[in-house]
């Protein structure tokens, strides 16, 4: 038997087959991927014309609508991770893939993160500009937010698992998700409105590091054994 | 034709057994003290009307559902502890394709290489057996039912694996492609592999043949 399962594909080939089968699904569909970042871009170029022009109040309210509306547009995202793989079957044959469960499902949520977060980060200067944020914390503002998607695409999939058998599971998974997600949020945004007002900033940038991390090293497991119970 | 040398010699010693199952879905008990045992070569074949736990059965046996007694054996280790290892030695081909449909064929049967030990067949001659050849550039999704069912024939052939679990295999197929399926799982067996399948059509398949009559 041990010849036998040396002949298996390593881990690795399963990690990256199913991300890149993943961004081959999102190329094709393109919608799919540039919804969350419209959502994204809506709420913060909107917001702005809600509140009036005055710099000094945008400047203020910046950092926390950039980071709010990113954790609501991953959060918008996160429902169609493993729903498609549910509908046509192929979590099922992922399930009974002799591949490590938590390997494939980590291999999902880089492809998620590469179509939802990764977008999220590289717009956000863009944005920035309308919340005349300086540029020297714009750099700031993308590492907090790269590494604050990262966890939250991770700590999504195990929403995304265990609701992913419900009809109308969104509302459940929002309620799941957000209590994990709220240090990142509180973290991120107020790192960037340190980083505005020259305070130190560091402290926020290691603890977002930190947390995503510890996303990093258990979420996939969580996530595996989520996909299988909610797919007795 | 042969297009499973490589996993003869190691299919010889191959073994499905199961003692005492009992599985109960909500409120049902589908099956109580239900058992078998299947040597390579042999074809298990579950049979009962719709909705009696002919699919629950081999979710079981692909070890997605937990039973409330009894265990799975894949030559005589309970299969919990080594999921492994059996998966490897298995394909499945269920109700729902499990294939892509915005991806096309080769894309689809692609994603699979990645995932479990492939044999060495030439793949054109697969694609030629099953009639799809022509079909490899086509997102799946303009594909009819029955072709689409015919790719994931071919991804099953292509594993080199001893177990075949086939649910409802003749969905969706013309006559020429039910008699297709009956005879490459009879050179499946053949050689040494085993078949679960659910059917409510006869099977004319030459193998020693274990029923099991769901209620």
């Amino acid at each position: 038997m041990n010849d036998l399962d040396e002949q298996q594909p390593g881990i690795l080939s399963g990690l990256w087959a199913t991300a890149r089968r993943d961004l081959l699904l999102a190329w094709k569909r393109p919608g799919d991927v540039l919804n969350p970042l419209f959502f994204f871009a809506m709420v913060c170029t909107l917001f702005p014309l809600a509140v009036g022009p005055s710099a000094e109040q945008l400047e203020f309210s910046g950092p926390g609508v950039l980071w709010v509306a990113a954790l609501l547009a991953t959060l918008l995202s996160l429902n169609s991770l493993f729903l498609g793989d549910f509908e046509d079957g192929s979590l099922d044959q992922l399930l009974v893939s002799p591949q490590p469960l938590p390997v494939l499902a980590l291999g999902k949520t880089l492809a998620h993160w590469l179509t939802s977060g990764l977008p999220l980060v590289l717009v956000s200067p863009i944005l920035a500009i309308t919340y005349s944020m300086p540029w020297s914390v714009v750099p700031i503002m993308m590492l907090t937010l790269m590494l604050g998607t990262i966890s939250l695409s991770l700590l999504g999939s195990i929403g995304a698992a265990l609701t992913v058998g419900l009809h109308r599971g969104t509302a459940l998974l929002s309620l799941l998700i957000l209590p994990l997600a709220m240090p990142v949020l509180l973290l991120g945004a107020n790192t960037v409105s340190l980083a505005a007002g020259n305070d130190i900033y560091t402290t926020g940038i290691w603890a977002l590091g930190a947390y995503a991390i510890a996303s990093l090293s258990l979420a996939p497991y969580a996530t595996a054994a989520a996909l299988r119970i909610s797919n007795e | 034709m042969r297009l499973r040398s490589a996993t003869e010699c190691k299919a010889l010693t191959a073994k499905l057994s199961a003692e005492n199952l009992t599985l109960i879905r909500g409120e049902r008990c589908l099956f109580e003290g239900l058992g078998f045992a299947l040597e390579s070569g042999g074809l298990l074949l579950l049979e009962g009307r719709n909705g009696c736990g002919k699919t629950s059965l081999m979710r079981a046996i692909a070890g997605m559902l937990s039973l409330e007694t009894g265990e799975i054996f894949w030559n005589d280790v309970p299969v919990l502890r080594q999921r492994q290892t059996f998966h490897g030695s298995l394909v499945w081909l269920a109700h729902r394709t499990g294939l892509k449909g915005d991806l096309n064929m080769l894309e689809n049967l692609q994603f699979e290489r990645a995932l479990r030990r492939q044999s060495e067949c030439d793949l054109e001659s697969v694609y030629e057996r099953l009639g799809i050849e022509r079909l490899k550039k086509l997102p799946l999704r303009a594909l009819s039912a029955g072709q689409q069912r015919r790719v994931a024939l071919a991804r099953m052939l292509l594993a080199d694996v001893p177990l075949w679990l086939m649910d409802e295999p003749f969905t969706n197929l013309d006559r020429e492609g039910r008699t297709l399926v009956m005879k490459l799982v009879e050179e499946h067996l053949g050689a040494g592999g085993l078949c679960v399948m659910a059917a409510h059509q006869d099977v004319d398949i030459n193998a020693p043949l274990t029923r099991i009559r769901m209620q």
